[in-house]
């Protein structure tokens, strides 16, 4: 049994071929039940966001399972074939696997390190393949566990603190001018889009009112609608400058529409208040020298990349505490999915009735005082009885179940009833060489003891 | 024992300075929980410090230069305890807890008997308790027009560094400059008012031209025309911080001139 994943993601593979691969939600039901008509690919989920096309699946054998995630991947369009995509992919599987899904729920793999988007994404694709019945023991608690290994990772580090967007870095330089940005007036100069989406950054963190003015009036007016502002002549603009708090500049012009004696006029009726300008645009609409301007901060669209810059190194830092959390919880998991094998299950389970009998038999022992061998061998013979009969009925189902569909439910039932821990098949790995060899004699001697 | 208190409470706020530095310059939160850890403890041996000559004599203990002083210096840390911790600006302490504690420090390089302040009229105590808390809403104005003063020429020089997230807002900067103003001035007013009725029953003149009533009212002016300025044309924000600090300047040229006043002199009184 392996847990595998075949995908391609931003570094590896074009945005013409992710969006080839891409499934509508329509489709997604009959892709997953395709995917689990493969023999022998027990569970599966399929993980698809604009950045990474990923199909996520428990099967018999490693390399095998590879294959039939190549079929079906190249099988989503008709397009494509296995030429195309081949070089594109990449194969991870069990520890690794569990790996990579961790970090890509982390965001530790997105494209913007540390974009929250992804955690939701990982969450749809899991509840389709709820949905859809194609996930099973296995992915259930790998995927829940690594949708929470996600959730722990924005909790616990930084790594989500960072605007790493121009547009929003507009606003967190804002707050460091204005500690309160609901008293704020902002004005709007021209139509350009990164301005628009900074200006909607300000009102989505509720700035008091909203100016707008551009060379078109209509335009105004339908922007003025938008963001629920007031449209001011164009030629009203100087006059404007004293209310506002914060200017953003984003017209097309190829020359400077703001000039430093218009700054100078507004900080001096502002009474010194200071004033915040973002020139979103290139070439540059507001006349750099305004910088020399007392209380008036004016950033370009250079600054704010700067500002981004910084704001990326700052989150590498904290994915990097993030990939250590990762690290730990990768390892627990492993061992769970180890546990799920049959033989260790067996293992462990033998070795824990053995030590209750054994540990049963000494109090016995001491309570009892002496007793002569004759009468000890009938003791033992009798505690190995009952544990051996009520065993052998879970054992010789669990045996045969783990090679069913069901297989890996029937190990994680029989785990929970008989409280098996992981760590205690961890502990047991190197003692199950040859259990085969174990478990036949066990049972020999259960055959031998029923005759007597 | 108090000789060790004080000693206790230097350390610990020199010890809680350098946390507060190190705190300035690195994103972390341990460093900051340190820091105010340590000068809470640093507070808490300041007020065992302070509180034990209170129950001793009944008096609280401000009639010399160095008194004074710890009492500045702990009624500093009070004010960023209180009001650094309940808005969350630990950044305060970076600069609030090095000026307690080289507050300290210069009362304990003044001779002992500097500035003591002969006791001919007991109710001397309500003027020199008036000049320190009108002083310690100077020293908040200051430290704020300093802050404002980093953070603004960290906007406009374009440096997005550890320094720049740190530091609070400019209009926050400038508002809390603008309030320990407003705190302080009154209270420094009615400081220089008792001193002055204290010196007319002392030495029968409200007036005697030394350093430390020369700087006292050099200070009370500058202050009442920054204040003015800003409420008649407006000179805040930039221009307010510049002037806060040149303002401290009078508060230390004052205390200097206490120092001044030596022990004969008030002996020959």
């Amino acid at each position: 049994m392996n847990i595998i994943v075949l995908g391609l993601n931003h570094r590896t593979a074009p945005v013409e071929l992710r969006e080839l691969l891409a499934i509508p939600d329509s489709r997604m039901g009959e892709a997953l039940t395709r995917l689990r008509a493969y023999p022998g690919v027990k569970e599966a989920m399929f993980l698809g966001t604009c950045n990474r096309v990923e199909v996520y699946a428990v099967v018999e054998k490693g390399e095998w399972g590879f294959r039939k995630l190549e079929d079906f991947l190249v099988a989503i369009h008709f397009s494509l074939s296995s030429e195309d995509l081949l070089p594109h992919l990449y194969r991870y599987s069990d520890e690794e696997a569990i790996a990579h899904l961790f970090r890509v729920s982390a965001s530790l793999d997105s494209m913007v390190v540390g974009e929250p988007q992804i955690l939701g994404q990982v969450k749809e694709a899991y509840d389709s393949a709820l949905t859809h019945r194609s996930s099973g023991v296995i992915l259930n608690k790998v995927v829940k566990k690594a949708i929470s290994v996600g959730k722990s990772v924005r909790t616990n580090t930084r790594i989500g603190e960072y605007a790493v967007s121009v547009s929003y870095a507009a606003v967190e330089l804002a707050k460091k001018v204005f500690s309160n940005l609901k008293q704020q007036v902002v004005l709007l100069v021209g139509a350009g889009e990164m301005g628009k989406l900074a200006a909607q950054h300000l009102v989505n963190h509720g700035v008091k009112d909203v100016l707008l003015t551009t060379r078109n009036q209509h335009r105004a007016l339908t922007l003025a609608e938008r963001f629920q502002g007031q449209a001011i002549p164009y030629e009203q603009l100087r006059n404007t400058l004293p209310k506002a708090d914060i200017v953003i500049c984003a017209t097309g012009a190829p020359h400077f529409v703001i000039s430093k004696e218009d700054i100078e006029g507004a900080v001096y009726q502002r009474r010194n208040r200071p004033i915040f300008l973002i020139d979103i645009t290139v070439p540059r609409n507001i006349d750099p020298a305004v910088k020399d301007v007392d209380n008036a901060f004016v950033f370009d669209i250079d600054d704010l990349k700067a500002h981004v810059g910084h704001n990326q190194d700052e989150r590498l830092k904290e994915a990097a505490t993030a990939e250590k959390l990762v690290k730990e919880e990768v390892q627990s998991m492993v061992l769970w999915v180890r546990g799920l094998e049959a033989t260790p299950t067996i293992v462990a389970l033998r070795k824990k009735a053995e030590d209750i009998k054994n540990a049963e038999l000494e109090k016995a022992y001491h309570r009892l005082g002496e007793l002569s061998e004759k009468d000890r061998v009938a003791i033992e013979g009798l505690a190995s009885s009952i544990v051996n009969k009520l065993l052998h009925g879970p054992l010789v189902t669990l045996k045969a179940e783990a090679q069913s569909q069901n297989g890996f439910a029937f190990i994680e039932a029989a785990r929970r009833f008989f409280e098996l821990r992981e760590r205690e098949f961890h502990s047991l790995e190197s003692q199950s060489e040859d259990p085969e060899v174990g478990d036949g004699t066990s049972e020999e001697s259960l055959s031998q003891k029923d005759r007597q | 024992m108090a000789e060790t208190l004080s000693f206790l409470t230097m350390g610990l706020y020199f010890g809680g300075t350098l946390l507060f530095l190190a705190f300035l310059l690195h994103r972390s939160d341990v460093l900051a929980k340190g820091a105010i850890f340590v000068a809470g403890a640093g507070f808490i041996a300041h007020t065992v410090a302070l509180g034990m000559p209170i129950i001793a004599t009944g008096q609280v203990p401000i009639m010399t230069f160095r008194d004074a002083m710890s009492f500045f210096a702990w009624g500093l840390v009070l004010v960023f305890l209180v009001v650094g911790l309940k808005r969350g600006l630990q950044v305060l302490g970076a600069f609030i807890l090095p000026l307690a504690f080289l507050s300290l420090v210069s009362a304990t390089l003044a001779p002992v008997e500097a500035g003591t302040i002969a006791p001919v009229f007991q109710a001397v105590w309500i003027h020199v308790t008036l000049s320190i808390l009108g002083t310690i809403g100077f020293a908040v104005a200051f430290v704020a027009g300093l802050m404002y003063l980093m953070q603004e020429r960290l906007l406009k020089s374009k440096q997005f560094n550890v320094l720049n997230f740190k530091l609070p807002p400019l209009d926050f900067l400038d508002t809390l400059n603008q309030r320990s103003i407003l705190f302080g001035f009154p209270l420094l007013t009615l400081g220089i008012l008792t001193g002055a009725v204290s010196a007319q029953l002392t030495i029968g003149s409200y007036l005697s031209w030394n350093p430390e009533q020369v700087w006292a009212l050099i200070t009370w002016v500058f202050y009442f025309v920054v204040l003015m300025g800003r409420v008649t044309v407006g000179w805040r924000a930039k221009r307010a911080a510049y002037l806060t600090i040149v303002g401290f300047a009078g508060v230390i040229l004052t205390f200097i001139g206490i120092l001044m006043k030596s022990p004969q002199a008030i002996a020959h009184l």
